[in-house]
């Protein structure tokens, strides 16, 4: 039963015509006659080879860091330039959540969050400025709307944040789904953290319980009768950053939200950036009981669930229990843990320790669950 | 709940991974080779890291235990003829992206079938009874599964459903890898839920024929690693007997409600599976007095169309066969994590949850990473 | 399709009972359980049916099969290091000193 409740959550029609199963031929690389396909939005493999291959071709300067750019090349949680002797950071983020309104969070929460998050990633906890820009489908409730934009202005206020400019356009009704929001935001820093920086023998910090967002949106469209009702972790997490790049910022070497994909897929970005190998102790991994319990019902693991208010941050071994201290110290944080350590061997790799045996944790092909950010 | 984490206690574990060395050392050769017929055992060995608790010496090797995986062509391509054809197939989602001879359900479902991915043949039922469409249910899985096909049949069925059947037995295929030929196999582990049906009695006839142990396992890491301790202490004894090693859920006469259900609606057969050719009563299809509710009796399937096509060259290096008669490791197939992942699958084994070669993927591919610190 | 699911029976009627999954309630089918189902009881679900009533007392019982396992070996071992020392001794060609 498991498995095929699982089957349902995940399988994503292929709507455009792409072939479901390959009838034997498998490839990867995008040709210019194939059309867009879901997978290259999940966040994955097959969404980093089309950034690769078009995105990529199209924009990059892939200047290096001293010239005082981090550009697109790099495939940070956003990009950076150099003014005197701070950074200015930058990111954009567009929202496609399905249902808009789910346990815990909204869109609207969703879209600021994401972007308070992103610069917060970069080291860049004090927003200068956002952007929200919408695409309403004709038909969208107004009360809707404004229920959405209330959670925004509500967030923005948690986050120390203001929009500053945005846009707004309504397309005929079918030709988009509800509502599409995307963000942007700006931010200086001192210090920059990019998630390149992993060394053998950092620690690894997750900043709380893992899965929360992801199981949550999935119970809510399944239907999942719960004891106990899952909510997205959703939040702006800047405040909890601040306060643990407080002491010393340069005690964090390298910093990602794990949003699709989840905690797996950043630990595999930042392990084969850094050229190091992640060992993970999957006793020590904070994970609720709700959980943990779809978890085993539905065989989805909660290292590959999406989170929309968590950071997992390499530290430096020296540092590690005082950045936990300050963090545990935050509401944000109660649940942080160290998690795993950075090791020379098999760079690239992130293995988890079950406490039987150790296993790979293979990279996720992308974001199991569709539209979940 | 029911003991849950004390059947994943490390330190039991740590214990008996040591008995079950000592056992394999005491047997007095090397390798000694044992086989499972289960992927869901596969699927928590692979899951805990399980591999790295075993002694070198022991070689436990998955044989034909995934349902979807032997599955053959020409019940795929029933379905999909059936699905082409117009009419609405409901099925367990594994089935999905099984490739036919002209393509998978999937491939059907891009086409414009309609299919219905349920997890309990019951939920099928209930879609019959509420949209009056003319619905088959593509019936696999083995006896676990197919007792709850019985039930719903002997439960009384709406006009518009019937059953595609592909459910399969497994103990005659147990037979079979034990008579082949190069086979290396000293004993074998029992599937605990097929065998909390059948009981552990039904592998009797099958341990005084082949002078094989036979051990009924559950599926925590304890009771993994305790039956595998209790299946090489037999090897070691020469002991030809049946231990149930899951008395929690096993009995010797087993469930005989569910027993007198199956054996009143299904019938052995003859058949093919998937890599394994002919097996003697390994398939179960209806008896002739629910004709009536055989889709195979109520439809004229059309196949032939699809069987003039010529197997693709990469078909042809598939080693799922060998794969499943536990003659070969994923890691022996030249197009296994290539050409062969799971959003591009070529045999069976990468397809289904409980495929060999699917779970390798999944857990990275690499079977053995050695022990917990 | 194998993955049989433990899981607790929190309601019930003739035909299906809500079973508690870790917190997570399914109607499950009670069409194949071959004994009687009670609120409290712990089942084992396959598919949507209840295949197997799940007594608590086996579960000790089984725990301790596992611990029986476990005390065999270890005397076994005690044993055979025992005669690996007098085999060892012999082939060296030492006589044999009795053991305490």
């Amino acid at each position: 039963m498991n498995n095929d409740l699982r089957r349902s959550v995940l399988d994503t029609p292929e709507r455009n015509g792409a072939s479901a199963s390959g009838m034997g031929v498998g490839s990867h690389a995008l040709g210019k006659d194939d059309r867009i396909t879901l997978k290259q939005g999940a966040g994955g493999r097959a969404m980093r080879g089309l950034i690769e291959d078009a995105f990529l071709h199209a924009f990059a300067t892939d200047p290096p860091q001293l010239a005082g750019v981090i550009g697109l090349a790099a495939m940070d949680d956003g990009g950076a330039v150099r003014i005197g002797d701070r950074w200015l950071v930058l990111t954009t983020d567009s929202h496609v959540i399905q249902p808009v309104f789910f346990p815990g969070g909204d869109i609207g929460r969703l879209a600021i969050a994401g972007t308070v998050n992103d610069l917060a990633m970069m080291g860049a906890t004090d927003v200068l400025g956002l952007t929200c820009s919408v695409i309403i489908e004709e038909g969208f409730l107004r009360r809707d709307l404004e229920r959405i934009l209330a959670s925004m202005r509500d967030t923005c206020r948690e986050a120390g944040a203001t929009v500053l400019a945005g846009d707004t356009k309504v397309m005929g009704k079918g030709e988009i789904d509800g509502i599409v929001i995307n963000t942007a935001g700006v931010a200086l820093t001192s210090h920059l953290i990019t998630d390149r920086g992993l060394r053998p023998g950092d620690r690894l910090i997750v900043t709380g319980t893992i899965g929360d967002h992801g199981m949550a949106v999935m119970a809510t469209r399944h239907g999942l009768a719960l004891d106990t009702p899952l909510e997205s972790d959703v939040a702006p997490i800047n405040g909890l950053i601040r306060a643990a790049l407080a002491a010393d910022p340069t005690a964090v070497t390298a910093m990602k939200d794990p949003t699709r994909g989840g905690v797996a897929s950043v630990l595999h970005e930042m392990a084969s950036k850094g050229r190091v190998g992640v060992v993970i102790d999957e006793r020590a991994l904070p994970v609720r009981a709700a959980v943990r319990g779809i978890s085993e019902l539905v065989g989805i693991d909660p290292l590959l669930v999406a989170n929309e208010g968590k950071a997992v941050m390499a530290v430096r071994a020296d540092a590690a229990e005082h950045v936990l201290e300050c963090l545990r110290a935050h509401p944000l944080g109660r649940n942080a843990a160290i998690v795993g350590v950075c090791t020379e061997e098999r760079p690239g790799m992130v293995v988890l320790d079950t406490g039987f045996g150790r296993r790979l944790v293979a990279e996720p092909e992308g974001e199991l669950l569709p539209r979940i950010c | 709940m029911t003991g849950r984490l004390e059947f994943r206690d490390p330190d039991r574990a740590r214990a008996l991974g040591g008995a079950l060395e000592q056992a394999v050392a005491e047997v007095g050769r090397s390798p000694v080779a044992v086989m499972h017929v289960c992927g869901s055992h596969e699927q928590a060995i692979a899951k805990f890291g399980l591999r790295a608790a075993f002694p070198r010496g022991l070689d436990v090797i998955m044989g034909p235990g995934c349902p979807v995986c032997v599955t053959d062509l020409p019940e795929i391509d029933e379905a999909f003829a059936l699905a082409m054809q117009g009419v609405r197939v409901a099925t367990y989602g594994d089935m999905l992206k099984v490739p036919g001879t002209a393509g998978s359900l999937a491939d059907a479902q891009a086409a414009g079938a309609h299919i219905d991915v349920v997890y309990s043949v019951a939920q099928a039922v209930d879609l019959a009874r509420e949209t009056g469409d003319e619905i088959v249910f593509f019936a696999t899985g083995f006896e676990t599964t197919a007792v709850a096909t019985a039930a719903v049949v002997l439960a009384g069925l709406p006009a518009n459903f019937s059953v595609l059947s592909a459910h399969k037995f497994i103990p005659p295929v147990m037979e079979i890898v034990a008579e082949m030929p190069h086979t290396r196999v000293e004993g074998f582990l029992a599937a605990g839920h097929a065998a909390i049906i059948t009981g552990s009695g039904v592998f009797e006839p099958f341990v005084a024929r082949h002078h094989l142990p036979v051990v009924v396992a559950g599926f925590e890491p304890l009771d993994i690693l305790a039956a595998l301790v209790k299946l090489v202490q037999m090897i070691r004894d020469d002991d030809h007997g049946v231990a149930n090693m899951f008395p929690r859920c096993v009995t010797r006469e087993g469930n005989r409600n569910a027993q007198q259900q199956l054996w009143r609606v299904f019938q052995t057969v003859g058949g093919r599976w998937r890599g394994i050719a002919h097996v003697p009563n390994g398939n179960l299809r209806l008896r002739d007095e629910w004709a009536h509710v055989d889709a195979r009796r109520r439809f004229t399937i059309d196949v032939a169309a699809l069987c003039d096509r010529a197997p693709s060259t990469l078909v042809r290096q598939c080693l799922c066969g060998n794969i499943m008669a536990g003659i070969a490791q994923p890691s022996d197939c030249a197009l296994f994590g290539k050409e062969c992942v799971p959003e591009s699958p070529v045999g069976a084994c990468m397809v289904s949850s409980e495929g060999t070669c699917r779970i390798w993927h999944q857990y990275g591919g690499v079977p053995n990473l050695g022990a917990s610190a | 399709m194998c993955l049989g699911v433990p899981g607790l029976v929190v309601e019930l009627d003739d035909l299906s009972a809500v079973v508690d999954f870790w917190g997570v309630r399914r109607r499950v089918r009670l069409d194949l359980v071959d004994e009687p189902v009670a609120v409290g009881d712990y089942v084992l679900n396959h598919v949507g049916f209840a295949i197997r009533r799940i007594p608590l007392e086996d579960v000790q019982a089984t725990l301790a099969i596992y611990e029986q396992l476990l005390q065999e070996s270890a005397e076994g071992t005690r044993e055979d290091l025992m005669v690996a020392d007098v085999r060892s001794e012999l082939a060296a060609g030492a006589p044999r000193e009795s053991k305490p």
